[in-house]
């Protein structure tokens, strides 16, 4: 049986690790290179770097540090940020990356996620969906790297996700934007619906405070894996601990 | 000499990396005589099967490929091509090995692709390539197609359904998981290959 993921998510900027609260006041975190290997050795199963600014700094995220996580850890990666062409793509899988996150450019230019797919295949495209909770629906944000550039897109969230699947991507990432930072849980109402919506592997982002959170998100939302920064950055929960806690709660963990 | 046959797919750097890890220093090349003269030799793939299988006919290698006396080992898609036929763009593949890559049956409850770290259970314990590795070791996964369990499966994984995690077959060996990415198992299974010697 495939194990629940739990994936430590590195935002970078300008080469160092970053976290905001509700994307934004970024404080510098640490190192990329420290950051990558202390939790691919407590245990992490994948981990995620975004270079949070590169999509609204109209760039491509740095092929020499991707290269460098790539010769140190022996876990899958996923890399994210400004990429848009398969020139772009190529780059960063050549460096290493095992996986590709589209989130603003899949918006730009949704053929992207179909063009990616047919020259690397499904399986590493990611696509990054940031949702925030209007009234009683959810839409589409964009930019979200910048809080001067955000914007809110007509797009609803679940359209979108239908959308990517039948384009092609291979996994979704959501962000529940409401939730981003706050450590009051993730959004369970959301995911549990997204995930009644898609038969790709669907990955929570946003709201970690507690192990029981990932227990409850991973039991009640039926997601594959969960992401967090903040609680595993500041040393709140650690990764042996938190797996070790759901193994005792009957979940397949590796 | 190691050598990683390029140009049938895009995660080549991860799986030199990974060699060099364990102090090789493999060579990267399309080149035919460089491939002959190998120790062992690495088939890469992440992409499609129709994709990967054009490549290699662009670059003269489908042969080549074939008559390998060397070990040789295919990673995820280039462990499918090793077989006869591909359902992921209907294609022929290199017929290395007998069997058809076919696409995980949709079930309610399994995510397609199958992607993550899941269990390999030995079925020939006594491969070259599993001594050391506890059964029910976790694995990193991220496919869609996969060769049905059949006689050259030495280690199977169940996902929507079983099929076939690692086979072997005279000097070729494939692996459906990324060794490269799937933490120490990983490593011991590619430092296994490296210590085979026909």
């Amino acid at each position: 049986m495939l194990t629940k993921r739990i994936i430590p998510c590195l935002d970078v900027r300008d080469g160092k690790v970053v976290k905001g609260v509700q994307f934004a006041n970024h404080r510098i975190i640490g190192d990329i290179l420290e950051l990558a290997e202390l939790y691919s050795q407590a245990g992490a199963d994948e981990l995620v770097f975004y270079d949070i600014t590169a999509s609204s700094d109209n760039r491509t995220v740095s092929k020499e540090w991707v290269k460098k996580i790539a010769q140190r850890i022996n876990i899958p990666f996923c890399v994210a940020g400004g990429i848009r062409t398969l020139a772009d793509a190529e780059a960063i899988l050549n460096a290493g990356a095992d996986k590709l996150s589209l989130n603003s450019p899949a918006l730009e230019n949704p053929d992207l996620i179909g063009q990616f797919a047919a020259k690397f295949g499904q399986q590493c495209v990611v696509v990054g969906i940031d949702s925030l909770k209007v009234s009683d629906d959810y839409k589409v944000c964009q930019y979200t790297g910048d809080a001067k550039k955000m914007l809110q897109t007509e797009r609803s969230t679940v359209d979108w996700i239908k959308e990517v699947q039948q384009r092609g991507a291979g996994e979704v990432v959501l962000n529940c934007m409401n939730q981003d930072g706050m450590r009051k849980g993730y959004d369970i109402e959301q995911l549990k619906f997204m995930r009644s919506q898609t038969t790709l592997p669907l990955i929570a982002s946003g709201g970690a405070g507690s192990m029981q959170d990932f227990l409850t998100v991973f039991k009640d939302a039926q997601v594959d894996g969960a992401l967090a920064a903040t609680i595993f950055h500041s040393g709140i929960i650690t990764i042996p601990e938190l797996k070790k806690f759901l193994k005792e709660n009957n979940l397949e963990i590796r | 000499m190691i050598v990683i046959i390029k140009g049938c797919g895009s995660n080549i750097a991860s799986i030199e990396m990974a060699f060099a890890r364990l102090g090789k220093e493999p060579v990267l090349t399309t080149d035919v005589k460089l491939i002959q003269a190998a120790s062992h030799v690495i088939l890469p793939g992440v992409g499609t099967a129709k994709h990967a299988m054009l490549e290699l006919q662009n670059l003269n290698l489908i042969e080549v490929i074939r008559q390998l006396k060397q070990p040789v080992l295919g990673i995820c898609l280039g462990m499918q091509l090793l077989h006869e036929f591909s359902e992921e763009g209907d294609v022929e593949c290199l017929g290395i090995l007998p069997g058809k890559v076919a696409l995980l049956p949709q079930k309610p409850g399994f995510t397609r692709p199958h992607m993550g770290w899941n269990q390999l259970r030995a079925e020939k314990p006594q491969s070259p390539l599993l001594q050391g590795v506890a059964d029910k070791s976790h694995v990193y996964f991220v496919h869609s197609y996969a060769v049905p369990v059949n006689a050259n499966t030495i280690a199977s994984t169940t996902h929507s359904a079983p099929f076939s995690a690692m086979v072997q077959y005279n000097n070729f060996f494939g692996a459906q998981f990324h060794p490269e990415r799937s933490g120490t198992v990983g490593e011991l299974i590619l430092k296994n290959f490296c210590d085979y010697s026909k």
